[in-house]
């Protein structure tokens, strides 16, 4: 993970969710509209939309 | 030792879904006490363990992932944490999750209180092939680490004998504290110089400082007040470094890298679990549909196999037996203390107790959803249809729940996280029709529509539920201004549940419904018995009558007679009422059986469909309404709720009845 961008709530949130500069994020789910389901810092966590689009990422 | 007092107060933290509640369900048992945190409508459970000669109070807290003030419940955490001062804070990790958990550990570190960490669920990760060293991770925190297996039970004792010797000797307490990155050190220490005198108690400076560069609403709302003129050089710290909070994270999670590296080992990954195997269905966007649809089926289908035989035992061998009893001993006496004690006392009681298998059974199927982890997924899967409502997942289960009976499902509202969507769930959650609402349509559409009976009652059914999704979606834009919470929802990993946890759920559920959802339904029930049995003695000439027929001229607009407003008023008890009340007030004999006859000539079809729509949408029986205070803790948006269905019924059945007089009903 690289960047967050988003306002203060999401930012703290999702830190303390473990998404934080160098993290590695692993796509399980992404299947058409609907949120995406991800692992991140030993956990799976269901993203929505636009809360996924807040988050940079450099694929590895 | 009884009745002693407890002698240290323990705080229980944790994060969501590491098996808090199991500790402290485990730890205080039968002494758990459920009330609300003073002035909020979020649980507070507080309890008592006592054991090797020691009593202590423990307090659970919330879960929450992180002490910001973003949500009610972290805001609670953290005030109660400030304020309340406990003695020790235990905090549970989840082995399987460690480095996550400690996050919220890195913030507990940088307050007063001092810790014991728990680490539990040892044997799933174990199953796993995480190894983790509890005497190496104690060593590089500074903090006693005490392992534990929640749902067998071990651990606990040392956990507790761990705390209590933590909180005897505060000062012998020197753990590893995180700092923030290097490179916002002088900032911090910049920031704290400048507000250190004006920090009130029983804030710490440093602390405050800290929340400051987070950005934290609150403190920032706490500290300008407090500064007033001196706010203008740290406000101007402040926006240079508006940033700071990655370093904060950051700093946290650097830490939490160097925490764990000795002590934890995990497997490499791409190692298939449990959990991945399930959720290939179970989180599948079609097959997700169909599982959820088939466990939801197999709830309903549950309670009417267990739960409505129950109820009807409970109705004829209790509650009726009961007011016969009643009635034939005290009718010598009195008539009137009679009548009061059958039908107003033990009617009342008897629709409370009828409720409770129904309720049972929803709370246990709740619990044990939850439990296993299956909860999280079904939001997941009816979240994109939970959306155009102005919805979010979370909020279908307790709504489908409505189908059954509004009660649970507005008590089910609890697993809703944000308190404006919880507060709309509630809202709209009398408008999904209940058995007992259908049932009165099942029982009257066939007198007045014959053969299209099935059609108007589906009708009904779709119009109640097309005004659920419409009031949803205004209700969304009033509270929420449209905007949506920030979708992050957790799905934990599978795990066998802790029968003892749901059924220690169920009990507590009904207990807190019967002591405060019961007393209101009890109260209700007398005054509207008075008022429909006062002063004639019987309903016709009662107050309750008289106020029908004052109400006629509106009745007369939806085509409705004054027998059918009191049919609808009585309906408030019991739904199911309205039926014997038509009966009665039409001479048509108690079972109803010349109801039809009587009726089907009284009714022309635009007023019967009027009035089938309004006792489908009308305010919520007394039970739901009771229920509505009891999970709102406020009469003012108890009396919103029903003061929206009234005029939503009244509405769509004024329209109803007019427009289809328009198009020729009316004959």
């Amino acid at each position: 993970m690289r960047q967050l961008l988003g306002g203060r709530l999401f930012t703290a949130r999702a830190a303390a969710l473990g998404f934080t500069p160098g993290a590695e994020v692993r796509v399980i789910q992404n299947i058409g509209r609907g949120p995406m389901i991800v692992t991140v810092c030993g956990a799976r966590l269901a993203l929505g939309r636009g809360e996924a689009s807040k988050i940079q990422v450099e694929v590895l | 030792m009884n009745g002693s007092q407890p002698s240290c107060t323990i705080a229980l933290a944790g994060q969501p879904n590491v098996g808090k509640s199991t500790v402290f369900n485990m730890l205080t048992g039968q002494t758990q006490y459920v009330s609300n945190w003073p002035g909020k409508t979020c649980e507070q459970k507080v309890g008592v363990h006592s054991g090797n000669g020691t009593c202590l109070r423990i307090v659970d807290l919330p879960g929450t992932y992180s002490l910001t003030a973003s949500s009610v419940e972290e805001q609670l955490a953290r005030d109660y944490l400030i304020q309340g001062r406990p003695d020790v804070v235990v905090v549970i990790l989840d082995a399987v999750s460690l480095e996550r958990n400690l996050y919220l550990v890195a913030e507990l570190l940088n307050l007063p209180a001092p810790l014991v960490l728990g680490l539990n669920r040892m044997d799933l990760a174990a199953q796993q092939g995480i190894s983790v060293e509890p005497h190496v991770l104690q060593a590089a925190l500074g903090v006693p680490v005490v392992p534990v297996v929640a749902s067998r039970g071990q651990g606990l004792c040392e956990l507790v004998a761990a705390a209590v010797e933590v909180a005897r000797n505060p000062h012998a307490w020197t753990p590893n504290r995180p700092e923030i990155r290097a490179d916002h050190r002088p900032v911090l220490a910049e920031l704290e110089r400048l507000i250190t005198v004006h920090v009130p108690q029983p804030y710490h400076p440093a602390w405050v400082a800290l929340k400051l560069l987070e950005g934290d609403s609150e403190i920032t709302r706490l500290m300008h007040d407090r500064l007033g003129e001196d706010w203008t050089p740290v406000h101007a710290i402040l926006i240079r470094h508006e940033d700071a909070f990655l370093a904060v994270a950051g700093g946290r999670y650097e830490w939490i890298g160097r925490m764990v590296r000795a002590a934890v080992v995990r497997p490499k990954p791409g190692q298939v679990t449990v959990t991945d195997r399930l959720d290939r269905v179970a989180t599948h966007p079609w097959w997700g549909l169909l599982v959820l649809l088939g466990i939801l089926g197999l709830l309903f289908w549950l309670t009417y196999q267990i739960g409505v035989p129950l109820q009807s035992w409970l109705e004829v061998h209790l509650v009726q037996a009961g007011a016969q009893w009643a009635h034939g001993r005290l009718h010598s006496v009195s008539p009137v203390l009679a009548g009061l004690i059958a039908n107003g006392v033990i009617g009342g009681a008897g629709t409370v107790l009828t409720l409770l298998p129904i309720l049972a059974i929803f709370f246990a199927a709740l619990g044990l959803l939850e439990e296993v982890g299956y909860m999280a997924r079904a939001a997941y899967v009816m979240d994109r249809f939970m959306h155009p409502m102005g919805l979010h997942g979370k909020s279908f289960l307790p709504l489908f729940l409505g189908f059954g009976c509004n009660v649970p499902a507005v008590m089910g509202t609890r697993m809703i996280e944000s308190p404006k969507a919880r507060l709309i769930t509630i809202l709209v959650t009398p408008l999904v029709p209940c058995t007992a609402r259908l049932s009165v349509v099942a029982l009257l559409a066939p007198i007045f529509f014959g053969a299209q009976a099935m059609w108007v009652s589906w009708g009904l059914v779709a119009l109640s539920l097309l005004a659920l999704a419409g009031i949803g979606v205004i209700l969304h834009e009033l509270f929420l201004g449209g905007e949506h919470n920030a979708f992050i929802m957790e799905l934990p990993l599978y795990h066998l549940p802790s029968l003892r946890t749901v059924l220690q759920g169920v009990w507590q559920r009904t207990v807190e419904f019967l002591k405060e959802a019961g007393s209101i339904i009890l109260v209700v029930s007398v005054i509207l018995w008075a008022l429909s049995t006062f002063p004639g003695g019987e309903i016709e000439r009662s107050y309750l009558a008289a106020f029908g027929r004052l109400l006629a001229p509106l009745g007369r607009l939806m085509g409705l007679e004054w027998q059918m407003i009191v049919a609808l008023l009585t309906s408030f008890i019991r739904k199911e009422n309205t039926i014997p009340t038509l009966a009665v007030l039409y001479g048509a004999g108690q079972e109803g059986a010349g109801l039809a006859a009587v009726l089907g000539g009284r009714m022309v079809p635009a007023a019967a469909l009027a009035f089938l729509a309004v006792q489908i949408l009308f305010i919520p029986c007394v039970a739901t309404v009771a229920t509505i205070r009891q999970e709102t803790g406020s009469w003012g948006w108890t009396a919103l709720s029903v003061g929206l269905l009234l005029v939503i019924s009244l509405l769509v059945g004024a329209s109803i009845y007019q427009l289809s007089f328009l198009a020729g009903w009316g004959i």
